[in-house]
């Protein structure tokens, strides 16, 4: 088994007393006080975040944005320099390889941000179906990636950079130095609450996150980790790959239609996304509310009328809603919000019924 | 080593429970300090219907984390008698007060048995598997 990896922050987070954990090859820290304190305090002020064992894979070249087009379910052709899209990377199957933030850099550059547990899979598949002149780097290794998030964010980075960053739009980026610096900061986030993340150089990120921590001490910042990370996106109704996405699952079944461009095909999966849709959906992604006494986590059953009709994907507490919450699949026909369903908790159904996502409305500028 | 409250005067088992004998036939019983460090926020605890009998070993109930699912295992054998009502509400006592108003069950004919820890074995137990 090979050994665990660190991020440029491991240092810090021992000595911030973080419990940490295996995730994705890394150790990385789950929590460092308490995960409904830490989860609340991104709701409520500001929480940074250590998510620099996400991966960063590049391409610059003449090939760049044509090879990204056919490889993403978004336009990217289109994106203008300076901007953010949330998109996927699909097999021929029309099932999901990774879900990505990608930005537009220059004219012939752009860059992925793609989950961590994935990074060898993006690469491998990006390679292996880009053009030669696609200029392919993996440049994970060298890039420390932080995320701050809660409705002081703009305040904090105004403290430690330009306060113009608070003018940011929602899914643009721009290069400017934050704690003298050089950073890309982005307005993006994976809470639901407004927030920025920030892409440096690995050696800069310790000193970026320390004086974040600092800076931020009148705005009640807090260091956060993966377990209120995980919370707050399931409040948000956000996806996690190798929970509700995987290599089987299709983009509809997901709910994620409107990240997909199928009306102009041209990448790969197009077609068997088209051809699984023209087929008619099998199973559909849901938000579900526990109403009864019980947890619903990944991996437990969904009931109804006393047969098995689907499967619990994510589920915890939530902390802003002081209930149990949940994403999961279940056929077409059990998916209005208001449906009951029952949870099997445990060989007990707990009852639960389904709601909208967000469970918590987004809490952004122009949101 | 972090900081544990280990009070002498209570008995523990090796899954990190506590037993205080409060007469020769009744105990009452609930998880260390060290157990709610670990665990983080307690957030659901799932106890037994009164007269469920036990062995040492069994599983009484579940004492659910934001992240995990644990099991909770009888220290002794007995019958439960009483629940502690509080945790239903508020499973949070555990993390509060883990030795007073977390309290989880109470069993009767039971014995402590010669396997219960002392406080100082138990902290010995605890330094064993470190932080």
């Amino acid at each position: 088994m090979s050994e665990s990896r660190r991020t440029p922050l491991y240092d810090t987070h021992l000595h911030l007393g973080a419990r940490m954990v295996p995730f994705a090859g890394f150790e990385m820290p789950l929590q460092y006080t308490s995960i409904l304190a830490e989860h609340m305090a991104v709701r409520e002020r500001v929480g940074v975040f250590d998510v620099s064992h996400m991966g960063q894979i590049h391409l610059r070249g003449p090939a760049a944005i044509d090879s990204a087009e056919s490889l993403l379910s978004r336009p990217v052709a289109s994106l203008r320099a300076g901007r953010v899209r949330y998109g996927l990377l699909c097999n021929e199957r029309g099932g999901i390889v990774d879900d990505v933030t990608f930005y537009r850099t220059a004219d012939d550059a752009l860059f992925l941000c793609v989950n961590a547990a994935n990074i060898g899979k993006d690469v491998r598949w990006i390679c292996s179906h880009a053009a030669p002149d696609a200029g392919v780097r993996d440049r994970s290794d060298e890039t420390g990636l932080l995320a701050v998030q809660g409705p002081a964010s703009a305040a904090l980075l105004s403290r430690i950079g330009d306060a113009s960053i608070a003018e940011l739009g929602r899914y643009r980026f721009a290069e400017t130095q934050l704690a003298g610096r050089s950073a890309l900061v982005s307005r993006t986030g994976y809470t639901g609450s407004d927030g920025f993340e920030l892409y440096l150089a690995a050696g800069d990120a310790p000193h970026v996150f320390e004086t974040l921590l600092s800076e931020g001490e009148p705005l009640g910042v807090a260091p956060v980790g993966l377990g209120a990370r995980d919370t707050l996106r399931l409040e948000a109704g956000m996806p996690l790959y190798g929970h509700e996405l995987d290599d089987d699952t299709s983009p509809l079944e997901a709910g994620l239609g409107r990240f997909v461009k199928l009306d102009r095909g041209g990448f790969i999966g197009a077609e068997a996304i088209a051809r699984r849709r023209d087929a008619g959906a099998t199973r559909t992604l849901v938000g579900f509310a526990v109403d009864g006494r019980g947890i619903a986590r990944a991996g437990y059953e969904i009931a109804s009328g006393g047969s098995i009709i689907g499967i619990v994907t994510s589920g915890a507490p939530s902390p802003t809603l002081g209930k149990p919450i949940g994403l999961g699949y279940v056929p077409p026909d059990h998916s209005a919000p208001g449906t009951t369903l029952d949870v099997m908790v445990r060989g007990r159904a707990v009852p639960a019924h389904v709601v909208e996502i967000p469970f918590v409305a987004a809490s952004r500028p122009g949101s | 080593m972090a900081d544990y409250e280990i009070p002498d005067e209570l008995l523990y088992s090796r899954e990190d429970e506590w037993v205080r004998v409060e007469s020769d036939n009744r105990l009452t019983v609930g998880v260390t300090d060290y157990a709610q460090q670990q665990l983080g926020d307690i957030v659901f605890v799932e106890l037994p219907e009164i007269g469920l009998e036990l062995h040492p070993g069994d599983s009484f109930g579940v004492i659910e984390s934001v992240k995990a699912v644990s099991d909770l295992y009888a220290p002794v054998a007995g019958t439960v008698v009483e629940v502690n009502p509080l945790l239903e509400e508020r499973p949070e006592a555990v993390n509060e007060d883990c030795y007073g108003d977390g309290w989880m069950v109470v069993l009767e004919g039971a014995d402590a048995e010669p396997e219960l820890l002392s406080a100082q074995e138990y902290r010995e137990h605890v330094e064993e598997r470190g932080d």
